[in-house]
């Protein structure tokens, strides 16, 4: 096994041995929950399709995803376990990536656990399976930002109550780059190409798309860039920082 | 085979390593010793690759720790100070962990976690979590995990600090039967001056980042002023005019109103011999009569207090 393959084995393994992942998917599935029925309307809408459910992952996220990033460094060093991994025979790369695709693939786990709503949307109606799929895609891909993100933050301090902080304002700014009252704002006095530059930063624009069904290169690309540029200044930030 | 050339470390103003130099042979276990904050930390944690020096250069079995650190870490075993690991962790998971780190798996695996159980006796609390043992047992844990490989080079920061006399008995003999009979390299860093004259064959003594001193254990208590002094316990206080006449005494130190005396012999000069003629000429009643090898903590306090200063 490769040292990515035994530092993700590793990672996923620690998330169970506490009650953070248990209190995790609890939190998680009862919000999205909440979110759907009720603030969603998803009964009264009349409609088969998980719009309801899909439309507010970007801000559920935006508070659970930092909560799950903030220990990926952040607890190393205050712990200086850091020492003994750095230490140890394992790339940079395979550290980074190794941490990042276990609470990513945590993430993926919770997001699975969702899968009673699809079995009521399909009870109910006939609903666009195809689209319901690359919504699933898309709010995974939207959580890999996040905490790219928030892998990036925790790395930059040894307080995790900070990376918490650091990262859902970090977040909060590529959520806000589309919300109409932004856009709106810039678009009074800045030129139409910033206003779309600035909007195609977002994450609402990029995931509203793929939630609707509709599954596009540039948007997957974008996720991808998204996440490598932030895991890159994440192994950027370990160097400078590991040793404070 | 360990080099080191030059080695300079600064953060910000301070600098922690300035410029040192020296080598380590295979079949040596070498004491690397220094008040707090002469750094010895940071030398070791830029020899395992945790910090990149700000000048020179070190290797490890060939290996280059700035351009070939991967390979340089396969060859180490690393205890870093206060053995960090990870708490959440059971103790059999923890060491599969690093075994697999190390590149070994299946049967292989088992082997060489059973074994390093075996070495520090950890078979009571394999499936504790650490963050539940006490600081022995962490201790021997974070051992265990240098180990495990059956390294070249065993880098051991503070390893015996905050245990117990049986603790430190107990890790000092496995230092020991670590490095009896191989040709592997041992550092350990200390300030526990009696811990070099048990295990190590070799000492090497810094201060504010500099090299002040390095030799065996044996030399460096030569260079001790009281090395070859003669420590006599009489039952009654004596006129110590004859002692200081006696040829080679440098000085007669009294304690316990002159109920114990160090003669302090001149460098190079035997004087168990004369001391004791003269006490069985004045017809003294000696309790106790011995001869000093010299005291390391004497020679590190002389050559390091003056670094402070």
């Amino acid at each position: 096994m490769s040292n990515l393959g035994v530092i993700f084995k590793r990672e996923l393994g620690s998330y169970f041995a506490t009650p953070l992942a248990y209190i995790f998917i609890v939190i998680f599935l009862v919000l999205s929950a909440l979110f759907t029925f009720d603030l969603g309307g998803f009964y009264t809408a009349g409609q088969a399709d998980l719009n309801a459910f899909f439309s507010f992952h970007s801000w559920l996220y935006l508070f659970l995803v930092p909560a799950l990033a903030m220990r990926l460094w952040a607890e190393e060093r205050k712990s200086g376990t850091i020492e003994l991994l750095m230490t140890l025979p394992v790339s940079r790369t395979d550290m980074v990536l190794g941490k990042f695709i276990a609470a990513w693939v945590f993430v993926g786990i919770a997001l699975l656990l969702t899968f009673p709503i699809v079995i009521t949307v399909n009870y109910l109606g006939n609903p666009d399976n195809g689209a319901i799929f690359t919504g699933y895609i898309g709010s995974w891909l939207l959580a890999g930002g996040y905490l790219a993100i928030g892998s990036c933050m925790s790395a930059a301090t040894k307080n995790q109550v900070i990376a918490f902080i650091l990262s859902v304002v970090v977040c909060f700014i590529f959520i806000a780059a589309g919300i109409p009252m932004v856009l709106d704002f810039f678009s009074t006095w800045a030129p139409q190409w910033l206003v779309d530059a600035i909007a195609s930063f977002s994450f609402q624009v990029r995931f509203s798309a793929l939630s609707h069904g509709v599954l596009e290169l540039r948007d997957l690309l974008y996720f991808f860039s998204l996440m490598a540029g932030w895991l890159f200044a994440t192994a950027i930030v370990i160097d400078l920082k590991k040793a404070d | 085979m360990i080099s080191i050339n030059s080695l300079t470390k600064r953060f910000g103003e301070h600098v922690a390593v300035d410029n040192l130099s020296f080598d380590v042979k295979p079949g040596e276990v070498l004491g690397f010793l220094g008040p707090n904050g002469a750094g010895k930390s940071t030398t070791m944690k830029m020899l395992t690759g945790f910090l990149t020096p700000d000048g020179g250069s070190a290797s490890v079995c060939g290996f280059d720790v700035q351009t070939q650190i991967l390979q340089a870490q396969q060859q180490m075993g690393y205890l870093p100070e206060g053995a960090p690991c990870y708490g959440d962790m059971r103790v059999k998971g923890f060491l599969e962990f690093i075994a697999s780190v190390r590149g070994f798996s299946g049967a292989e695996k088992h082997k060489r976690v059973a074994r390093a159980v075996e070495q520090v006796e950890l078979q009571s609390v394999l499936g504790q979590r650490i963050e539940t043992l006490s600081k022995g047992f962490k201790r021997r844990v974070g051992l265990a995990q240098a180990i495990l490989h059956d390294p070249q080079v065993l880098i051991l920061d503070e390893p015996t600090d905050g245990l117990d006399p049986n603790q430190k008995h107990h890790v000092r003999h496995l230092i020991q039967q670590l490095a009896e009979g191989s040709n592997k390299i041992v550092v350990i860093s200390t300030h526990i001056l009696e811990e070099v004259s048990a295990v190590c064959s070799r000492a090497v003594i810094i201060g504010r980042g500099r090299l002040l001193a390095d030799g065996t254990p044996e030399e460096l208590e030569a260079r001790s002023r009281y090395h070859q002094a003669v420590t006599l316990s009489l039952s009654h206080s004596v006129d110590t005019q004859a002692l200081q006449q006696l040829p080679g005494v440098l000085a007669v130190e009294s304690l316990h109103d002159g109920q114990q005396l160090t003669v302090l012999a001149k460098p190079g000069e035997v004087i168990f011999p004369a001391v004791g003629q003269l006490a069985r000429e004045q017809q003294w009643q000696v309790a106790e009569l011995s001869v000093e090898r010299g005291r390391l903590d004497d020679v590190f306090r002389g050559l390091t207090s003056g670094e402070a200063a």
